[in-house]
């Protein structure tokens, strides 16, 4: 079996968010960048757990992104990832990313590709359906669990107030949320063993740049906290109702 | 020209985040000056279409199918292209919902649009550009992005706006999709829908939170009624959830349910960063917790310190005693 699971760069979550002085993008200086959460939490531990349980088979990471990004993709090859692939650019939007893996997934013959539900930077939740859509490939999203029988995989995943057990034929794409695996810290041998993994480098012919960034602007914080004493719950709900207007 | 701009309905109405979709369709309507075109399920009942008209649609177009019905989001997308073809639609709007997951970025790979997806504003026009604000950083910024291709796909951050009804009418038709090019198909197994009396996470607007400060899982029952007095949906904290004290939907935070109500109560919940990023975009917030120095009351807008187990019962009596006064 072969799985490709799709990486992405973001700021890790405890990092304050400053941006250039022009406001059009985020000041990388002193920023700890991290593979996505969801990215290597849910699809890439459950994709080496796929691996293992069947005791054959490779997992590819595949990730869009300038070379700076190439610590970020030997993290995901000492948690375990046989090898991977950079597409060599500077993508302007998830259309981008999706356009590319896709290029580069197409005939190579992967039973899966695997994203995590979103990336914790732009929260789109778009590049898992896209690659899908480029691919023509079922695409099933929000995905808490994954089994793969021959051919065809089953999966839990988010219906509106509730969840769904659906199956799908292989290849597929599959967005992957918790629930699915729990957080793997890559040891010794395999901080080791990713020195020498192969990681090969794609160049990008034409991207689509389709959307830009125009501003950021950093979320003002709340007004200060008011303080209600423990013993005055009416008052607490007469701020609810007349200055708050929530109830 | 016209924006085009998806629906469902469940529960024996047309649901709160295709409303607040269909009015926000009609705001880039008067952007782009163009009509509105709204796209359902052919099974729903057809006294239901009236709303979307009332909310702003110009047009409803029905389309019929098991596929459909089943919300298999390739043969949805296949629809789509083919309506907004017909329909000289330059924009698609979806809610950022599980629906709209699932056929916003299929769409947009079809039409070739540049997409923004979790918008939180109306977008402006600039030239032949639509510029859109969307919140980034799980809360902690908001940013404007432009998208600059002919045709344009927008989803929705359900609860950004309220829903607007106002006197206006929509013709309906039924428009007759060709699903021949649908490739692959998954198959539905097993629903497991939770019966609840109250609107599910990412729709509440009223959520009553609590975290690890209960002690016990036999300690839910004041957060339970607090929120049944006010109508509010019950959730927790990642601790409560992975110590199975409460059950795994009921997670909010970045790992779990992202959620933006009008109100959310934290109960003996500290307040960790990877908590806030999936509830910072609550508008009204209110901590109840033992602990002064609690990180939560930074990102609070009221603050009750003291013990839970003595604060929650008389808030909800508060409540009670407001909800009487009011009847």
């Amino acid at each position: 079996m072969k799985i490709l699971v799709c990486i992405s760069s973001v700021p890790d979550t405890t990092t304050k968010i400053v941006f250039t002085p022009d406001g059009t993008q985020l000041n990388k200086q002193g920023v700890q960048f991290v593979i996505n959460p969801y990215d290597e939490w849910y699809a890439l531990v459950r994709a080496l757990e796929l691996k293992e349980a069947k005791g054959s088979g490779t997992v590819t990471l595949i990730h869009a992104g300038p070379a700076e990004n190439d610590a970020i993709i030997r993290k995901g090859l000492a948690i375990g990832a046989d090898d991977a692939v950079r597409i060599d650019f500077d993508p302007a939007d998830s259309y981008d990313v999706a356009e590319q893996i896709a290029a580069y997934a197409e005939g190579k013959g992967f039973d899966l590709i695997m994203v995590g539900k979103e990336t914790i930077d732009t929260n789109s939740s778009l590049v898992g359906g896209m690659i899908a859509e480029f691919m023509q490939l079922p695409f099933v999203s929000l995905a808490s669990k994954l089994d793969v029988n021959g051919s065809a995989a089953t999966l839990e995943t988010d219906i509106d107030g509730g969840t769904a057990v659906v199956e799908t034929s292989l290849p597929a794409v599959v967005s992957c949320q918790k629930g699915m695996a729990e957080a793997r810290i890559p040891n010794m041998r395999g901080i080791m063993a990713a020195r020498t993994k192969p990681l090969t480098v794609v160049p990008v012919a034409n991207a689509s740049s389709l959307t830009s960034a125009v501003k950021f602007t950093p979320s003002e914080g709340r007004k200060a906290v008011k303080m209600i004493d423990a013993s005055n719950m009416d008052e607490l709900v007469s701020l609810l109702h007349n200055e708050a207007k929530v109830i | 020209m016209s924006v085009l701009v998806f629906t469902e309905a469940g529960n024996g109405k047309i649901r709160k985040n295709s409303l607040e979709a269909v009015n926000y369709a009609a705001n880039i309507a008067k952007t782009i000056s163009g009509s509105v075109v709204a796209v359902i399920d052919g099974k729903t009942d057809a006294a239901l279409l009236a709303e979307l008209g009332k909310a702003g649609a110009n047009k409803v177009l029905t389309v019929a199918g098991d596929a459909i019905s089943n919300g298999d989001a390739a043969a949805w997308a296949n629809a789509i292209e083919q309506i907004a073809k017909a329909e000289n639609s330059s924009v698609v709007v979806f809610s950022h919902d599980l629906m709209g997951k699932a056929i916003a970025p299929r769409v947009a790979v079809k039409l070739k649009a540049g997409c923004v997806s979790g918008a939180t504003g109306i977008p402006v026009a600039d030239g032949g550009k639509l510029l859109v604000e969307k919140a980034a950083y799980s809360g902690k910024a908001s940013a404007v992005f432009a998208i600059s291709s002919e045709k344009k796909v927008i989803t929705l951050l359900p609860n950004s706006f309220q829903v607007q009804l106002g006197g206006g009418t929509a013709e309906v038709a039924a428009f007759n999709a060709d699903f021949s090019a649908v490739k692959g198909s998954i198959v539905v197994k097993e629903r497991k829908t939770r019966t609840a009396a109250t609107a599910p996470l990412p729709e509440a607007e009223l959520v009553v939170s609590a975290g690890r400060g209960l002690k016990a899982p036999e300690n839910w029952g004041i957060v339970e009624e607090l929120a049944t007095s006010l109508g509010a949906t019950t959730a927790c904290s990642r601790p409560v959830a992975d110590m199975h004290w409460r059950p795994h939907h009921e997670h909010v935070g970045q790992t779990g349910v992202a959620i933006r109500p009008n109100l959310y109560i934290a109960i003996g919940i500290s307040g960790a960063i990877q908590h806030l990023a999936g509830v910072n975009g609550s508008k009204t917030i209110v901590v109840i917790n033992t602990d002064k120095e609690a990180p939560f009351f930074k990102s609070a807008d009221y603050g009750v310190v003291g013990d839970a187990f003595d604060i929650v019962p008389r808030l909800t009596e508060a409540i009670k005693k407001f909800k009487a006064a009011q009847h």
